[in-house]
């Protein structure tokens, strides 16, 4: 970490001090250059850091699951990281199966141009638990929902781990799962039978649909920016 | 070669031998050739058949020949009920209550191979074919089908509505669905026409 790191500000890239991003050539299959994150993963948190794997110059560093929510906050927090932005939460299951699942966190350092996958394994016959990280990243909500949704892990710490894509009274399964049928578990008179059972309008608050009392909720500048029409280009 | 000798379509037969009278059919003509041209649809557009609806309404093939360039958003302003594209299982009981929303005459076209059957994605989450929810007038077959091919199932939606006739009870009749299986159809006949054909067979195991 001893190359200092110029924040690039967008536009100001031209005038010859910083150097403009150009697209990777010749990127090697294995050994690449990891991400530096990995040896400061390596030095601050030690045993939690199982394996790093650098393919196609991408990095993954497999962590211990228990620590997980510890070592995202870190990666957001330190100065020197700056992970400022999750992309994805997913996971993904293998058909062989002694294979773990895999839970996959995408995190990208917009000050230090950075990308990092992180991984954490659930053995097959555990329960799937993992801390959410949330509490780090606020858009994590919805990405751990359809985790949930579509894997049945659990997110430890979410506020609300509710189905998202699925309505919330499914109840075959979790669709990809390995062992998820592609047409599910139930006929489908029976699959049409519960969905059509379902109320369309239960989710709708009224609160919200509200715009009027909306309006007062506004901060100041955005009422008599409303106020006075808004207009677009000025 | 010569001349066609198709008979001039007026919409309405008079037979001798049923007790309407002259003014209901020619009352009937008319009530339907106002109907026929003046079908306003409900675009309900989930997919890429939408995007070939969407260019139907546009100039080129300009649906405002048909009548039909006031797309009603709202279901209680609507005659005809175009479902574009896939119908996912948790979009099943909203176009079900759009259904149900619609004043009577109303009619539905199923636009494309998704709508009508399920089309490529046999799986968990999606409608094999909006009959099993809501009764369908027209299909239009096709992946997406070309605005010809939508012009032509709305033609032939026309060519029903101007055959209808108001001594025929049954036509408006809404059959209402058993409450407790919540289908208009019986679930041993909603199991038999969704059931997989050809290679997706063996789609129905896990991978496992």
């Amino acid at each position: 970490m001893s190359e200092t790191i110029q924040p690039v500000i967008a536009g100001h890239a031209e005038d010859g001090q910083v150097a403009a991003p150009s697209t990777p050539r010749n990127v090697p299959y294995r050994d690449g250059t990891a991400n530096p994150s990995a040896d400061a993963l390596r030095a601050r948190f030690g045993d939690a850091v199982h394996r790093v794997d650098v393919v196609w110059n991408e990095t993954t560093v497999f962590v211990d699951r228990a620590r997980v929510l510890d070592v995202v906050r870190w990666l957001h927090d330190d100065p020197s990281q700056q992970y400022d932005y999750l992309s994805d939460v997913t996971a993904v299951e293998y058909r062989d199966l002694d294979r773990p699942i895999e839970v996959v966190w995408h995190l990208r350092s917009l000050p230090h141009r950075r990308f990092l996958r992180l991984k954490a394994l659930l053995p097959k016959g555990q329960p799937l638990v993992v801390p959410s990280v949330w509490s780090v990243y606020r858009g994590a909500d919805w990405l751990e929902r359809e985790c949930y949704d579509m894997f049945g892990i659990r997110f430890e710490g979410h506020p609300d781990l509710r189905r998202l894509l699925m309505w919330e009274q499914y109840k075959e399964g979790y669709p990809l799962r390995k062992d998820f049928p592609l047409r599910g578990r139930f006929s489908r008179s029976e699959q049409l039978r519960q969905i059509l059972a379902q109320n369309p309008e239960a989710k709708y608050s009224m609160e919200e649909l509200n715009v009027l009392e909306a309006f007062d909720e506004l901060s100041l500048e955005q009422r008599a920016r409303l106020r006075g029409g808004e207009k677009v280009g000025e | 070669m010569g001349l066609d000798t198709r008979r001039v379509e007026t919409g309405v037969d008079v037979s001798p031998s049923s007790s309407e009278s002259w003014v209901t059919t020619r009352l009937d003509f008319l009530v339907n050739w106002g109907r026929a041209n003046s079908l306003w649809p409900m675009p309900f557009g989930t997919a890429c058949c939408a995007i070939e609806f969407m260019a139907t309404a546009a100039s080129k093939f300009d649906l405002a020949r048909f009548g039909m360039e006031r797309m009603s958003f709202s279901p209680r302003q609507a005659d005809v009920l175009i479902c574009a594209g896939r119908v996912p299982f948790k979009l099943a009981p909203v176009i079900r209550r759009i259904w149900q929303q619609m004043p009577q005459p109303k009619w539905a076209i199923s636009m494309g191979a998704c709508a009508s059957t399920g089309g490529m994605f046999d799986n968990y989450a999606v409608v094999q074919g909006i009959d099993t929810i809501i009764p369908v007038d027209v299909y239009v077959p096709g992946c997406p089908p070309r605005p010809e091919g939508l012009m032509y199932g709305i033609m032939m939606l026309q060519e029903k509505v101007k055959k209808e006739r108001m001594a025929d009870k049954s036509l408006r009749n809404e059959m209402e669905p058993d409450p407790q299986s919540q289908l208009y159809i019986p679930p041993s006949l909603i199991d038999e026409v969704s059931e997989p054909f050809g290679n997706a067979v063996h789609q129905t195991r896990s991978g496992l």
